[in-house]
C-alpha cells in the first residue's frame, strides 16, 4: 500500500462493513460510525435472507446483478465462518409449473432435478415435486452472524468503531464514506424505499440443507435454513417505505408458501417476525458517488450480502485511483437516463 | 376515444405493477405510448401515506394516473382506497375492484354496483372492473359509470378472451358506452383482436410487466392495438368457405 488513508465509514450494514473491511485489507486507517448500539437491528441487512445467490436473482435481477454477485460466495467464505456452498433448490407446486418453465428460461447454470435428485438432495422433499431446478454454484449464509464476524475481524484489525454516534456530530479528517442505506436519502434524492416482511420458524419436523424457493404467480417465497431447525422466511416486496410493521397479510402469505413446500411448517414456532425497507435506486442497482472527499455507497435493494463485496472492492479501487470509474459510480439517475 | 369528457389518442392502458424496477417501468410506459397508467394503493398504503416515493415516481412518468382498488375485497375498502387515491393523485378517477373470490379473482359484482353506487356520488369517474354479464353492466350504468371494463380473462392468466360471445354480445348491447377489456391479456395478438370485436381499448399489466423485456412488450401490445383498431374501421371482410382466386384464371394459358 503506497498511500494508505483515513477513511471513515458511515454506517455498519452490510454495505458499509464490507467496505471498511476491503479498504482496511488495502492498508488504509479505517474508523465506522453507527448512529445504532451495534451491528444490529438498525440495519435491513439484519433481516436479509443470506443467500448468495447471483443465478437465481437473474429470473428479474439485471446482468450486472448476476455478473457482480459471481464474486459474493468466494469473497465471504475466505472471511467468516459458515458459508454454507450447498446450492439453491428451485421448485413449484404442480399448477405453478409454468412459472418453473419461466423461471429457467430466464436463469442459467442449473440443472433440472428429477423426483429421484430432488429426493437425494432433500429427503424431507421427497415426493412432494416433480421437477426442481438445482443451482449448484449457490451459497448461504446467516447475516447476523456474518456481520458479527466481519466486525469482529475488523477489531481484530485495529479498526475502531464508534456506535450510537450520528454521521452529524463527526468531522472526520480524512475521506468519508456514506453507507447509511435507506437513512441516506437526505441526501441521494432518488433513493427509495421497497419494504420487505420476513419471518424465523424453529421446526424438528423437517430438515432442509440449503435454501429453497418456491416459485408462485402471487407469493413467491424463499426458505433459507440458519441451523439448530431454525428457518429463515422471506421476503415479501413492496413498494413502501414502512419500517417496522408486519401485516398479517404478509406473514399469511410466507406461511401459506412455506406451507406449500412442506405441510410440517404448520406446526412449527414463530421465532421471529421482521420487516423493514431496502434501500433501492430507480433501476435496483447499486450506485457508488463520489463528491470531492466523500462517498457514498447505497441502493443495494435485495442484493446486499450478494452486491456489497463488489461494491467495496469498487469503492476501493475508485479510492486507490480517482481516474478509475466503476461500472456503478454514476450522477443521479436522471441525470444518467439522459446521458 | 372520449372517457369521462377526456379524448384518449393511445387505445392501450398499462398497469405499473411487478416490473423488475421502475426504471423498466418508466421505459416500458414510454415505449407503449400509453397516456393512462393504473396504480394500486392498497398494500402500499399501511394506512398511510408509505407509498409517496412510488406515487411520486408514477405521477412523474407524465401521463395521466388512474388510481385502483385492486386488494380490495369489500366495499367498505374499495371506497377508502378511492377516497385516499383522489387525494394522493388529485383525480376523480378510479379503477374499481371489488374482489369476490380469491383464486380467479373474479370480481364481486353485488360489492362493484353497490361500490359504484356510493363512489359515482361522491363524484367519483368510475372505470368498473367486471365481467361480461349484461345485467351487471346495466346496474353499473345505473350507478353512474360512463365506461366499462369486462375481463378478458382473470387478472394475471395471460389467458386472452375466453368468452368473446360474452364479450361481442356486450359490446352489441352497449355500443355507444367506452367498452375497455381490462385483465387476462398474454399476447399482443390476443389485444388486437379485442380491438378487433369493436372494444375500445384494452387495460394490461402482467402480460408487459412479467415479460423478459417488457419495453420490447409494451410496443408490441401498443403495435397490436394499433393494428386492431386499423384494421376494425377498414371494414374487413367476411369470411367465406369458398375459395376466391385473388387474381382471375380466366384467360390464363394453358400450355401442355
Amino acid at each position: 500500500m503506497s498511500d494508505p488513508k483515513r477513511v471513515t465509514v458511515v454506517g455498519a450494514g452490510v454495505a458499509g462493513l464490507c467496505a471498511a473491511t476491503v479498504l482496511r485489507e488495502r492498508g488504509h486507517q479505517v474508523e465506522v460510525i453507527d448512529r445504532g448500539p451495534g451491528p444490529g437491528r438498525h440495519a435491513c441487512s439484519w433481516y436479509a435472507g443470506g443467500m448468495l445467490a447471483p443465478w437465481c436473482e437473474g429470473e428479474m435481477a439485471d446482468e450486472a446483478v448476476v455478473r457482480l454477485g459471481q464474486t459474493a460466495v468466494d469473497w465471504w467464505a475466505a472471511r467468516v465462518p459458515e458459508v454454507s456452498r450447498r446450492g439453491t433448490l428451485v421448485v413449484a407446486a404442480p399448477r405453478d409449473s409454468a412459472e418453473l418453465t419461466r423461471f429457467s428460461r430466464r436463469t442459467g447454470s442449473y440443472e433440472v432435478l428429477d423426483t429421484e435428485g430432488i429426493a437425494t438432495l432433500e429427503p424431507d422433499l421427497a415426493g412432494r415435486f416433480s421437477t426442481a431446478l438445482f443451482f449448484a454454484k449457490e451459497a448461504h449464509l446467516d447475516p447476523r452472524a456474518a456481520l458479527t464476524a466481519l466486525v469482529r475481524r475488523l477489531r481484530e484489525c485495529g479498526v475502531a468503531f464508534h456506535f450510537d454516534r450520528a454521521a452529524e456530530d463527526h468531522h472526520p479528517a480524512g475521506l468519508l464514506v456514506d453507507a447509511r442505506g435507506f437513512a441516506a436519502r437526505d441526501t441521494l434524492a432518488d433513493l427509495r424505499g421497497v419494504k420487505g416482511e420476513m419471518l424465523i420458524l424453529r421446526s424438528t419436523e423437517i430438515t432442509l440443507m440449503r435454501p429453497v424457493r418456491l416459485v408462485h404467480p402471487r407469493h413467491p417465497l424463499y426458505v433459507v435454513p440458519r441451523g439448530e431447525g431454525h428457518y429463515m422466511l422471506g421476503a415479501t416486496q413492496i413498494e413502501s417505505e414502512e419500517r417496522g410493521r408486519v401485516t398479517a397479510r404478509g406473514i399469511v402469505d410466507l406461511l401459506n408458501a412455506a406451507y406449500a413446500i412442506h405441510p410440517a411448517f404448520a406446526e412449527a414456532e414463530i421465532v421471529e417476525t421482521g420487516a423493514d425497507v431496502r434501500p433501492a435506486f430507480p433501476d435496483n442497482l447499486p450506485r457508488l458517488r463520489r463528491r470531492g472527499r466523500s462517498y457514498a455507497i447505497n441502493g443495494l435493494f435485495r442484493h446486499g450480502f450478494l452486491l456489497a463485496p463488489a461494491c467495496a472492492e469498487m469503492l476501493a479501487e475508485t479510492i486507490a485511483d480517482p481516474s478509475f470509474t466503476p461500472e456503478i459510480m454514476d450522477e443521479d439517475y436522471r441525470e444518467r437516463a439522459t446521458a | 376515444m372520449r372517457v369521462y369528457d377526456v379524448e384518449l389518442t393511445s387505445r392501450l392502458l398499462l398497469g405499473t405493477a411487478q416490473y423488475p424496477s421502475p426504471a423498466i417501468l418508466t421505459a416500458a410506459v414510454e415505449a407503449s405510448g400509453s397516456e393512462v397508467v393504473t396504480v394500486s394503493l392498497r398494500r402500499e398504503a399501511a394506512g398511510g401515506r408509505e407509498g409517496q416515493a412510488f406515487w411520486s415516481l408514477i405521477s412523474s412518468l407524465g401521463v395521466r394516473v388512474l388510481p385502483n382498488t385492486a386488494g380490495c375485497h369489500s366495499v367498505k375498502e374499495a371506497v377508502t382506497t378511492a377516497q385516499m387515491a383522489r387525494e394522493v393523485f388529485d383525480t376523480p378517477w378510479i379503477k374499481l375492484e371489488v374482489i369476490g373470490e380469491t383464486d380467479t379473482l373474479c370480481p364481486d359484482v353485488f360489492g362493484l354496483v353497490e361500490a359504484a353506487r356510493i363512489l359515482s356520488a361522491e363524484g367519483f369517474q368510475v372505470f368498473p372492473y367486471t365481467t361480461e354479464d349484461l345485467v351487471t353492466a346495466e346496474r353499473l350504468l345505473a350507478a353512474g359509470c360512463k365506461v366499462l371494463m369486462p375481463w378478458g380473462a382473470p387478472i394475471g392468466t395471460g389467458l386472452g378472451l375466453t368468452n368473446v360471445y360474452g364479450l361481442r354480445s356486450l359490446r352489441a348491447h352497449f355500443p355507444e358506452v367506452p367498452l375497455i377489456v381490462d385483465a387476462g391479456l398474454g399476447l399482443p395478438s390476443q389485444a388486437a383482436r379485442a380491438m378487433e370485436l369493436g372494444f375500445d381499448a384494452v387495460l394490461l399489466n402482467t402480460a408487459v410487466a412479467k415479460a423478459g423485456d417488457p419495453a420490447v412488450m409494451a410496443r408490441a401490445f401498443a403495435l397490436a392495438v394499433e393494428a386492431g383498431l386499423a384494421a376494425r374501421d377498414a371494414d374487413p371482410m367476411e369470411p367465406r368457405d369458398m375459395a376466391a382466386p385473388s387474381t382471375p384464371v380466366l384467360g390464363k394459358a394453358v400450355l401442355g
